[in-house]
Protein backbone atom coordinates (compact mmCIF):
# COMPACT_ATOMS: atom_id res chain seq x y z
CA UNK A 1 0.00 0.00 0.00
CA UNK A 2 1.19 3.44 -0.93
CA UNK A 3 2.20 5.77 1.74
CA UNK A 4 -0.76 8.65 1.98
CA UNK A 5 0.18 12.19 1.80
CA UNK A 6 -1.34 12.13 5.47
CA UNK A 7 1.19 9.62 6.88
CA UNK A 8 4.27 11.94 5.21
CA UNK A 9 2.35 14.98 6.95
CA UNK A 10 2.38 13.55 10.04
CA UNK A 11 6.18 12.05 10.06
CA UNK A 12 7.17 15.76 9.52
CA UNK A 13 5.19 17.37 11.94
CA UNK A 14 5.96 14.98 14.51
CA UNK A 15 9.75 16.00 13.17
CA UNK A 16 9.59 19.13 12.75
CA UNK A 17 7.32 20.55 14.85
CA UNK A 18 6.92 17.84 18.16
CA UNK A 19 10.74 17.29 18.88
CA UNK A 20 10.68 13.92 17.57
CA UNK A 21 14.97 13.05 17.37
CA UNK A 22 16.94 10.49 17.88
CA UNK A 23 18.97 11.43 21.21
CA UNK A 24 21.99 9.58 20.67
CA UNK A 25 23.28 7.20 18.35
CA UNK A 26 26.19 5.29 20.88
CA UNK A 27 29.16 2.80 19.74
CA UNK A 28 30.13 0.82 22.39
CA UNK A 29 33.37 -0.61 22.41
CA UNK A 30 35.32 -3.56 24.07
CA UNK A 31 38.71 -2.85 25.35
CA UNK A 32 38.75 -5.68 27.15
CA UNK A 33 42.15 -6.27 24.95
CA UNK A 34 43.57 -2.97 25.62
CA UNK A 35 47.10 -3.25 27.40
CA UNK A 36 49.72 -0.91 28.62
CA UNK A 37 53.27 -1.20 30.83
CA UNK A 38 52.10 1.62 32.80
CA UNK A 39 48.49 3.83 33.01
CA UNK A 40 49.86 6.24 30.52
CA UNK A 41 51.04 3.38 28.09
CA UNK A 42 47.39 1.34 28.62
CA UNK A 43 45.80 5.33 28.05
CA UNK A 44 47.76 5.73 24.62
CA UNK A 45 46.66 2.30 23.42
CA UNK A 46 43.24 3.45 24.57
CA UNK A 47 42.77 6.36 22.59
CA UNK A 48 44.49 4.74 19.16
CA UNK A 49 42.01 1.55 19.43
CA UNK A 50 38.77 4.01 20.24
CA UNK A 51 40.12 6.56 17.33
CA UNK A 52 40.25 3.57 14.85
CA UNK A 53 37.40 2.06 15.95
CA UNK A 54 35.18 4.72 15.75
CA UNK A 55 36.64 6.68 13.15
CA UNK A 56 33.68 7.07 10.33
CA UNK A 57 31.20 7.14 12.95
CA UNK A 58 30.18 11.22 13.25
CA UNK A 59 30.52 11.68 9.50
CA UNK A 60 28.10 8.20 9.23
CA UNK A 61 25.12 9.85 11.83
CA UNK A 62 25.59 13.05 9.73
CA UNK A 63 24.92 11.95 6.90
CA UNK A 64 21.61 9.20 7.88
CA UNK A 65 20.72 12.21 10.01
CA UNK A 66 20.12 14.15 6.30
CA UNK A 67 18.88 11.41 4.26
CA UNK A 68 15.49 10.86 7.13
CA UNK A 69 15.44 14.34 7.98
CA UNK A 70 15.83 12.65 11.23
CA UNK A 71 17.57 15.51 13.55
CA UNK A 72 20.22 13.54 15.93
CA UNK A 73 21.37 15.00 19.13
CA UNK A 74 24.54 13.44 20.05
CA UNK A 75 26.55 11.11 19.02
CA UNK A 76 28.10 9.07 22.10
CA UNK A 77 30.86 6.22 22.70
CA UNK A 78 30.84 3.86 25.72
CA UNK A 79 33.62 1.93 26.04
CA UNK A 80 34.50 -1.09 29.04
CA UNK A 81 34.21 0.55 32.61
CA UNK A 82 37.89 1.37 33.65
CA UNK A 83 38.09 -0.32 36.42
CA UNK A 84 38.08 -3.63 34.62
CA UNK A 85 41.09 -3.37 32.66
CA UNK A 86 43.47 -0.20 34.43
CA UNK A 87 45.03 -2.71 36.96
CA UNK A 88 45.66 0.07 39.22
CA UNK A 89 46.58 -0.05 42.86
CA UNK A 90 44.59 1.36 45.17
CA UNK A 91 46.60 4.96 45.65
CA UNK A 92 46.96 5.06 41.69
CA UNK A 93 45.36 8.51 39.72
CA UNK A 94 43.71 7.07 36.42
CA UNK A 95 43.27 11.01 35.28
CA UNK A 96 45.33 10.01 32.12
CA UNK A 97 42.81 7.50 30.94
CA UNK A 98 40.34 9.99 31.30
CA UNK A 99 42.30 12.39 29.58
CA UNK A 100 43.06 10.22 26.46
CA UNK A 101 39.01 9.43 26.64
CA UNK A 102 38.20 12.74 26.21
CA UNK A 103 40.85 13.61 23.43
CA UNK A 104 39.72 10.46 21.35
CA UNK A 105 35.91 11.85 21.60
CA UNK A 106 37.29 15.64 21.16
CA UNK A 107 39.06 14.09 17.85
CA UNK A 108 36.29 12.02 16.91
CA UNK A 109 33.72 15.01 17.24
CA UNK A 110 31.53 13.43 19.64
CA UNK A 111 29.55 14.85 22.61
CA UNK A 112 29.94 12.59 25.19
CA UNK A 113 32.28 9.18 26.23
CA UNK A 114 30.90 6.96 28.97
CA UNK A 115 32.50 4.14 30.75
CA UNK A 116 35.23 5.47 33.42
CA UNK A 117 33.17 3.62 35.53
CA UNK A 118 33.42 0.57 38.04
CA UNK A 119 30.82 -2.24 38.99
CA UNK A 120 31.07 -2.81 42.74
CA UNK A 121 27.56 -4.19 43.81
CA UNK A 122 29.24 -6.67 45.68
CA UNK A 123 32.93 -5.46 46.61
CA UNK A 124 35.73 -3.10 45.62
CA UNK A 125 39.25 -4.38 44.12
CA UNK A 126 42.22 -1.89 44.48
CA UNK A 127 41.66 -0.94 40.92
CA UNK A 128 37.72 -0.36 41.84
CA UNK A 129 38.74 2.49 44.40
CA UNK A 130 41.22 4.31 42.78
CA UNK A 131 38.79 4.58 39.33
CA UNK A 132 36.14 6.05 41.98
CA UNK A 133 39.00 8.01 43.49
CA UNK A 134 39.82 9.74 40.24
CA UNK A 135 36.53 10.42 39.00
CA UNK A 136 35.91 14.12 40.72
CA UNK A 137 38.94 15.26 38.84
CA UNK A 138 38.02 13.68 35.24
CA UNK A 139 34.45 15.12 35.52
CA UNK A 140 35.53 18.53 36.39
CA UNK A 141 38.48 18.92 34.18
CA UNK A 142 37.05 16.87 31.16
CA UNK A 143 34.36 18.03 29.17
CA UNK A 144 33.10 14.79 27.55
CA UNK A 145 34.24 11.95 29.90
CA UNK A 146 31.22 10.41 32.34
CA UNK A 147 31.44 8.22 35.09
CA UNK A 148 28.77 5.61 36.09
CA UNK A 149 29.40 3.31 39.39
CA UNK A 150 27.07 0.59 40.17
CA UNK A 151 26.61 0.01 43.90
CA UNK A 152 23.92 -2.54 44.10
CA UNK A 153 21.79 -5.34 42.15
CA UNK A 154 19.05 -7.70 42.84
CA UNK A 155 21.51 -10.64 43.06
CA UNK A 156 24.06 -9.02 44.85
CA UNK A 157 22.14 -6.70 47.19
CA UNK A 158 23.56 -3.03 48.21
CA UNK A 159 27.42 -2.27 49.04
CA UNK A 160 26.70 0.48 51.28
CA UNK A 161 30.84 1.40 51.71
CA UNK A 162 30.77 2.07 48.39
CA UNK A 163 27.44 4.28 48.06
CA UNK A 164 29.15 6.17 51.40
CA UNK A 165 32.34 6.50 49.15
CA UNK A 166 30.52 7.59 46.27
CA UNK A 167 28.27 10.19 47.82
CA UNK A 168 32.12 11.63 49.10
CA UNK A 169 32.91 11.87 45.57
CA UNK A 170 29.87 13.20 44.65
CA UNK A 171 30.52 16.10 47.10
CA UNK A 172 34.10 16.47 45.99
CA UNK A 173 32.70 16.88 42.26
CA UNK A 174 30.65 19.29 43.16
CA UNK A 175 32.85 21.12 44.98
CA UNK A 176 35.56 20.90 41.93
CA UNK A 177 33.25 22.75 39.68
CA UNK A 178 31.41 24.63 42.38
CA UNK A 179 31.52 28.01 40.24
CA UNK A 180 29.56 26.13 37.24
CA UNK A 181 26.17 25.20 39.73
CA UNK A 182 28.61 21.97 40.02
CA UNK A 183 27.89 20.59 37.01
CA UNK A 184 30.35 18.18 36.90
CA UNK A 185 28.19 16.27 38.60
CA UNK A 186 25.62 15.96 35.45
CA UNK A 187 28.47 13.30 34.43
CA UNK A 188 28.23 10.90 37.30
CA UNK A 189 25.39 8.05 37.81
CA UNK A 190 25.38 5.85 40.85
CA UNK A 191 23.57 2.47 39.63
CA UNK A 192 21.71 -0.48 40.46
CA UNK A 193 21.01 -3.35 38.37
CA UNK A 194 23.10 -1.06 35.85
CA UNK A 195 22.26 -2.26 32.30
CA UNK A 196 25.28 -3.20 29.73
CA UNK A 197 24.07 -1.66 26.33
CA UNK A 198 22.71 1.66 27.30
CA UNK A 199 22.92 4.49 25.15
CA UNK A 200 21.86 7.23 27.52
CA UNK A 201 24.85 9.36 29.39
CA UNK A 202 26.04 9.50 31.61
CA UNK A 203 24.96 6.34 32.83
CA UNK A 204 26.32 4.29 29.38
CA UNK A 205 29.24 2.13 29.55
CA UNK A 206 30.42 -0.94 27.33
CA UNK A 207 28.98 -4.35 29.49
CA UNK A 208 31.81 -7.33 29.60
CA UNK A 209 28.87 -9.06 28.30
CA UNK A 210 28.77 -7.31 24.69
CA UNK A 211 31.03 -7.92 22.06
CA UNK A 212 33.56 -6.41 20.50
CA UNK A 213 31.26 -3.70 19.13
CA UNK A 214 27.68 -2.14 18.95
CA UNK A 215 25.89 0.48 17.81
CA UNK A 216 23.10 1.25 20.08
CA UNK A 217 20.08 4.04 19.77
CA UNK A 218 18.43 6.07 21.98
CA UNK A 219 14.93 7.63 20.76
CA UNK A 220 13.05 10.97 22.19
CA UNK A 221 9.55 11.48 21.96
CA UNK A 222 7.57 13.15 24.56
CA UNK A 223 6.75 15.79 22.79
CA UNK A 224 4.63 13.61 19.79
CA UNK A 225 3.23 11.25 22.90
CA UNK A 226 1.68 14.85 24.86
CA UNK A 227 0.55 15.81 21.32
CA UNK A 228 -1.16 12.70 20.57
CA UNK A 229 -2.80 12.67 23.77
CA UNK A 230 -3.63 16.49 24.00
CA UNK A 231 -6.36 15.25 21.16
CA UNK A 232 -8.02 12.86 23.48
CA UNK A 233 -9.64 15.06 26.67
CA UNK A 234 -12.95 12.62 27.55
CA UNK A 235 -10.38 9.18 26.46
CA UNK A 236 -11.07 6.22 28.98
CA UNK A 237 -7.58 4.91 30.11
CA UNK A 238 -7.61 2.40 27.42
CA UNK A 239 -8.21 4.72 24.81
CA UNK A 240 -5.40 6.79 26.09
CA UNK A 241 -2.93 3.76 26.65
CA UNK A 242 -3.38 2.67 22.51
CA UNK A 243 -2.77 6.05 21.09
CA UNK A 244 0.51 5.94 23.90
CA UNK A 245 1.34 2.35 22.19
CA UNK A 246 0.57 3.85 18.47
CA UNK A 247 2.67 6.45 18.91
CA UNK A 248 5.68 4.74 20.71
CA UNK A 249 5.38 1.93 17.79
CA UNK A 250 6.05 5.35 15.32
CA UNK A 251 9.05 6.85 17.39
CA UNK A 252 10.78 3.22 17.73
CA UNK A 253 10.84 2.50 14.32
CA UNK A 254 12.24 5.73 13.40
CA UNK A 255 15.17 4.61 16.38
CA UNK A 256 15.20 0.81 14.42
CA UNK A 257 15.48 2.27 10.75
CA UNK A 258 18.83 4.82 11.60
CA UNK A 259 20.37 2.20 14.32
CA UNK A 260 20.25 -0.57 11.34
CA UNK A 261 21.39 1.72 8.98
CA UNK A 262 24.25 2.95 10.67
CA UNK A 263 25.40 -0.21 11.96
CA UNK A 264 25.41 -1.50 8.29
CA UNK A 265 27.07 1.45 6.95
CA UNK A 266 29.92 1.17 10.02
CA UNK A 267 30.20 -2.67 9.57
CA UNK A 268 29.20 -2.76 13.27
CA UNK A 269 26.55 -5.27 14.70
CA UNK A 270 23.18 -3.43 15.67
CA UNK A 271 22.78 -3.45 19.23
CA UNK A 272 19.89 -2.18 20.77
CA UNK A 273 17.57 0.48 20.84
CA UNK A 274 16.25 2.30 24.28
CA UNK A 275 12.77 3.40 23.71
CA UNK A 276 12.81 5.45 26.89
CA UNK A 277 11.01 8.58 27.19
CA UNK A 278 13.61 11.03 27.27
CA UNK A 279 12.15 14.65 27.81
CA UNK A 280 14.03 17.77 26.53
CA UNK A 281 14.05 21.41 28.05
CA UNK A 282 12.47 21.89 25.25
CA UNK A 283 8.77 23.75 25.25
CA UNK A 284 6.17 20.68 25.15
CA UNK A 285 9.16 18.05 25.09
CA UNK A 286 8.48 16.92 28.15
CA UNK A 287 6.99 14.03 30.49
CA UNK A 288 5.02 17.03 33.12
CA UNK A 289 3.21 17.89 30.31
CA UNK A 290 2.38 14.13 29.25
CA UNK A 291 0.57 13.74 32.57
CA UNK A 292 -0.99 17.29 32.46
CA UNK A 293 -2.83 16.27 28.97
CA UNK A 294 -3.26 13.07 31.20
CA UNK A 295 -5.97 15.36 33.36
CA UNK A 296 -3.52 16.04 36.23
CA UNK A 297 -3.08 20.03 37.27
CA UNK A 298 0.63 19.37 37.80
CA UNK A 299 3.23 16.77 37.20
CA UNK A 300 3.23 15.52 41.46
CA UNK A 301 -0.34 15.68 42.00
CA UNK A 302 -1.93 12.89 43.52
CA UNK A 303 -2.49 10.19 40.73
CA UNK A 304 0.86 10.81 38.97
CA UNK A 305 2.67 7.33 40.16
CA UNK A 306 -0.56 6.07 38.14
CA UNK A 307 0.23 8.30 35.41
CA UNK A 308 3.80 7.74 34.77
CA UNK A 309 2.98 3.62 35.05
CA UNK A 310 0.55 3.64 32.54
CA UNK A 311 2.68 5.96 30.24
CA UNK A 312 5.86 4.00 31.02
CA UNK A 313 4.32 0.43 30.14
CA UNK A 314 2.24 1.34 27.13
CA UNK A 315 5.65 2.88 25.62
CA UNK A 316 6.93 -1.02 26.16
CA UNK A 317 4.34 -2.45 24.77
CA UNK A 318 4.22 -0.39 21.75
CA UNK A 319 8.05 0.19 21.23
CA UNK A 320 8.73 -3.84 22.28
CA UNK A 321 6.76 -4.62 19.14
CA UNK A 322 8.54 -2.09 16.90
CA UNK A 323 12.06 -3.19 17.47
CA UNK A 324 13.81 -6.44 17.02
CA UNK A 325 15.95 -5.65 19.69
CA UNK A 326 15.23 -3.33 22.72
CA UNK A 327 17.18 -3.04 25.70
CA UNK A 328 18.94 -0.17 27.29
CA UNK A 329 16.67 1.45 29.99
CA UNK A 330 13.39 1.51 28.03
CA UNK A 331 10.93 3.66 30.28
CA UNK A 332 9.97 7.35 30.88
CA UNK A 333 12.53 9.34 32.21
CA UNK A 334 11.99 12.19 34.57
CA UNK A 335 15.27 14.26 34.76
CA UNK A 336 14.37 17.47 36.56
CA UNK A 337 16.72 19.74 34.94
CA UNK A 338 16.27 18.64 31.82
CA UNK A 339 12.35 18.44 31.47
CA UNK A 340 10.89 22.07 31.67
CA UNK A 341 7.43 21.10 33.14
CA UNK A 342 9.44 19.23 35.69
CA UNK A 343 11.03 22.09 36.90
CA UNK A 344 8.01 24.25 36.59
CA UNK A 345 6.09 21.42 38.93
CA UNK A 346 9.22 21.64 41.42
CA UNK A 347 8.79 25.68 41.30
CA UNK A 348 5.15 25.47 41.79
CA UNK A 349 5.71 22.81 44.75
CA UNK A 350 4.02 20.38 43.59
CA UNK A 351 6.45 17.96 42.81
CA UNK A 352 9.02 17.52 46.04
CA UNK A 353 12.08 15.24 46.60
CA UNK A 354 9.97 12.45 48.40
CA UNK A 355 7.36 12.41 45.07
CA UNK A 356 9.59 12.32 42.98
CA UNK A 357 11.92 9.33 44.60
CA UNK A 358 8.10 7.51 45.05
CA UNK A 359 7.49 8.32 40.54
CA UNK A 360 11.39 6.66 40.48
CA UNK A 361 9.32 2.94 41.29
CA UNK A 362 7.71 2.86 38.90
CA UNK A 363 9.54 4.39 35.50
CA UNK A 364 12.94 4.49 34.70
CA UNK A 365 15.60 6.29 35.92
CA UNK A 366 16.10 6.74 38.90
CA UNK A 367 16.50 10.35 40.61
CA UNK A 368 18.07 11.71 37.78
CA UNK A 369 19.37 15.30 37.56
CA UNK A 370 18.08 16.14 40.80
CA UNK A 371 20.01 19.65 42.52
CA UNK A 372 19.99 19.92 46.04
CA UNK A 373 21.14 22.35 48.71
CA UNK A 374 25.16 22.73 48.42
CA UNK A 375 25.43 22.05 52.08
CA UNK A 376 23.79 18.63 52.36
CA UNK A 377 26.08 16.26 54.35
CA UNK A 378 27.76 13.05 52.56
CA UNK A 379 25.62 11.34 54.82
CA UNK A 380 22.47 12.14 53.92
CA UNK A 381 23.30 12.01 49.99
CA UNK A 382 24.34 8.57 51.01
CA UNK A 383 21.11 8.06 52.46
CA UNK A 384 19.43 9.23 49.51
CA UNK A 385 21.52 6.85 47.07
CA UNK A 386 20.79 4.09 49.85
CA UNK A 387 17.18 4.36 49.28
CA UNK A 388 17.05 4.84 45.65
CA UNK A 389 18.86 1.55 45.04
CA UNK A 390 16.75 -0.28 47.26
CA UNK A 391 13.88 0.97 45.09
CA UNK A 392 15.80 -0.94 42.27
CA UNK A 393 17.14 -3.60 44.55
CA UNK A 394 13.72 -5.00 45.83
CA UNK A 395 11.65 -4.54 42.54
CA UNK A 396 14.22 -6.09 40.03
CA UNK A 397 14.81 -2.73 38.11
CA UNK A 398 17.68 -0.30 36.76
CA UNK A 399 17.54 2.62 39.18
CA UNK A 400 20.70 5.54 38.91
CA UNK A 401 21.10 8.40 41.45
CA UNK A 402 22.10 11.69 39.38
CA UNK A 403 22.17 14.22 42.24
CA UNK A 404 23.89 17.68 42.05
CA UNK A 405 24.63 18.75 45.06
CA UNK A 406 24.44 22.71 44.18
CA UNK A 407 27.80 24.40 46.09
CA UNK A 408 27.33 28.13 47.50
CA UNK A 409 23.06 27.62 46.90
CA UNK A 410 20.24 26.97 48.86
CA UNK A 411 16.82 25.40 48.39
CA UNK A 412 14.72 27.21 46.15
CA UNK A 413 17.57 29.02 43.83
CA UNK A 414 17.90 27.65 40.83
CA UNK A 415 20.77 26.08 38.91
CA UNK A 416 21.18 26.66 35.16
CA UNK A 417 23.19 24.13 33.83
CA UNK A 418 22.42 24.68 30.28
CA UNK A 419 21.73 23.03 26.37
CA UNK A 420 20.10 19.40 27.05
CA UNK A 421 21.25 19.89 30.75
CA UNK A 422 18.59 22.62 31.44
CA UNK A 423 18.12 24.08 34.84
CA UNK A 424 15.85 23.45 38.09
CA UNK A 425 15.13 24.72 41.40
CA UNK A 426 17.19 23.37 43.86
CA UNK A 427 14.69 20.93 45.99
CA UNK A 428 14.67 20.79 49.76
CA UNK A 429 16.18 18.04 51.41
CA UNK A 430 15.48 16.51 54.96
CA UNK A 431 17.27 17.41 57.93
CA UNK A 432 16.87 14.49 60.04
CA UNK A 433 20.17 12.70 59.98
CA UNK A 434 21.29 8.72 58.59
CA UNK A 435 24.78 9.28 59.90
CA UNK A 436 24.73 6.00 61.98
CA UNK A 437 22.78 4.20 59.42
CA UNK A 438 24.86 4.80 56.50
CA UNK A 439 28.18 4.60 58.21
CA UNK A 440 28.27 1.04 59.13
CA UNK A 441 30.26 -1.33 57.04
CA UNK A 442 29.71 -4.39 54.57
CA UNK A 443 26.75 -5.12 52.49
CA UNK A 444 23.05 -5.10 52.44
CA UNK A 445 21.92 -8.73 51.56
CA UNK A 446 20.26 -9.42 48.40
CA UNK A 447 16.61 -9.86 48.70
CA UNK A 448 14.75 -13.42 49.13
CA UNK A 449 13.03 -12.71 46.11
CA UNK A 450 16.62 -12.76 44.09
CA UNK A 451 16.77 -16.83 44.64
CA UNK A 452 15.18 -17.69 41.61
CA UNK A 453 17.17 -20.99 40.50
CA UNK B 1 14.13 1.73 -7.42
CA UNK B 2 15.08 3.66 -4.78
CA UNK B 3 12.97 6.56 -3.70
CA UNK B 4 12.48 9.90 -2.23
CA UNK B 5 9.52 12.17 -0.73
CA UNK B 6 9.82 15.97 -1.72
CA UNK B 7 7.50 17.37 0.77
CA UNK B 8 7.15 21.78 -0.03
CA UNK B 9 5.16 23.59 2.98
CA UNK B 10 4.17 27.30 2.68
CA UNK B 11 1.55 29.68 1.49
CA UNK B 12 0.05 28.39 -2.03
CA UNK B 13 1.88 30.52 -5.17
CA UNK B 14 2.56 30.59 -8.95
CA UNK B 15 5.55 28.33 -9.88
CA UNK B 16 5.97 26.00 -6.98
CA UNK B 17 5.45 22.48 -8.82
CA UNK B 18 7.38 23.77 -11.87
CA UNK B 19 10.13 25.63 -10.21
CA UNK B 20 10.72 21.87 -8.14
CA UNK B 21 10.38 20.21 -10.91
CA UNK B 22 12.88 21.84 -12.94
CA UNK B 23 15.57 20.89 -10.33
CA UNK B 24 14.50 17.22 -10.82
CA UNK B 25 14.62 17.27 -14.39
CA UNK B 26 18.32 18.87 -14.36
CA UNK B 27 19.45 15.96 -12.37
CA UNK B 28 17.57 13.12 -13.87
CA UNK B 29 15.30 12.46 -11.23
CA UNK B 30 11.55 11.32 -12.45
CA UNK B 31 8.41 12.15 -11.03
CA UNK B 32 6.39 9.12 -10.11
CA UNK B 33 3.29 10.76 -8.24
CA UNK B 34 2.51 13.87 -7.31
CA UNK B 35 -0.16 15.18 -4.73
CA UNK B 36 -1.71 18.61 -2.65
CA UNK B 37 -2.92 18.93 0.55
CA UNK B 38 -3.51 21.48 3.44
CA UNK B 39 -1.73 21.15 6.46
CA UNK B 40 -2.52 23.12 9.81
CA UNK B 41 -3.85 26.01 6.96
CA UNK B 42 -0.24 25.10 5.01
CA UNK B 43 0.11 24.47 1.53
CA UNK B 44 1.77 21.24 1.49
CA UNK B 45 3.02 19.88 -2.12
CA UNK B 46 4.29 16.17 -1.84
CA UNK B 47 6.09 14.69 -4.74
CA UNK B 48 7.45 10.57 -4.60
CA UNK B 49 10.79 10.82 -6.78
CA UNK B 50 12.91 7.72 -8.43
CA UNK B 51 16.31 8.98 -7.36
CA UNK B 52 18.24 5.59 -8.73
CA UNK B 53 19.21 7.48 -11.71
CA UNK B 54 19.93 10.58 -10.48
CA UNK B 55 23.40 12.51 -11.55
CA UNK B 56 23.71 13.74 -8.00
CA UNK B 57 23.48 12.37 -4.59
CA UNK B 58 20.73 12.80 -2.33
CA UNK B 59 22.07 15.56 -0.18
CA UNK B 60 22.99 17.81 -3.12
CA UNK B 61 19.49 17.57 -4.44
CA UNK B 62 18.36 18.61 -0.93
CA UNK B 63 20.50 21.99 -0.68
CA UNK B 64 18.89 22.55 -4.36
CA UNK B 65 15.51 22.32 -3.55
CA UNK B 66 15.89 23.87 -0.19
CA UNK B 67 17.19 26.81 -1.57
CA UNK B 68 14.47 27.33 -4.56
CA UNK B 69 12.02 26.70 -1.74
CA UNK B 70 13.29 29.25 0.45
CA UNK B 71 13.40 31.81 -2.71
CA UNK B 72 9.59 31.40 -2.58
CA UNK B 73 9.01 32.05 0.69
CA UNK B 74 8.56 28.29 1.23
CA UNK B 75 10.04 25.30 3.31
CA UNK B 76 11.35 22.14 1.16
CA UNK B 77 11.91 18.52 3.29
CA UNK B 78 14.02 15.77 1.30
CA UNK B 79 13.27 12.34 2.50
CA UNK B 80 14.40 9.11 1.51
CA UNK B 81 10.92 7.44 1.49
CA UNK B 82 12.30 4.39 3.94
CA UNK B 83 11.54 6.66 6.55
CA UNK B 84 8.01 6.62 5.94
CA UNK B 85 7.83 2.41 5.45
CA UNK B 86 9.36 2.16 8.45
CA UNK B 87 7.09 4.83 10.55
CA UNK B 88 3.78 3.53 8.72
CA UNK B 89 3.96 -0.28 7.70
CA UNK B 90 4.67 -3.39 9.48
Amino acid sequence: MPISPQEILETIRMIRMEHLDIRTVTMGISLLDVKGDSIEALAENIYKKITERAKNLRDTVEEVSSKYDIPIANTRITVTPIALIARAKEDDDLFPIAQALDRAGKDLRIDYIGGFGALVHKGCTPCDIALMNSIPGALAKLDRVCSSVNVASTKNGINMEAILLMAEKIKETAELSAERDSVACAKLVVYCNAPEDNPFMAGGFHGVGEGESAINVAISGPGTVRSALSKLKDASFNELTEEIKRTAFKITRVGELVGREISAKLGVPFGIVDLSLAPTPEEGDSIADILQAMGLEECGAPGSLAAIALLTDAVKKGGLFASSSVGGMSGTFIPLSEDAGMARAAERGSLTLDKLQAMTAVCSVGLDMVAIPGDTPVETIAGIIADEMAIGMMNNKTVGVRIIPAIGKKAGEWVDFGGLLGKAPILPVSSFRSDAFVRRKGRIQAPITSFTN
Amino acid sequence: MERAVVTVIGKDRVGIVANISSILATHNVNILDISQTIMQDLFAMIMLVDISQADVDLSTLRSEIEAKAKEMGLQAIVQHENIFNYMHRI
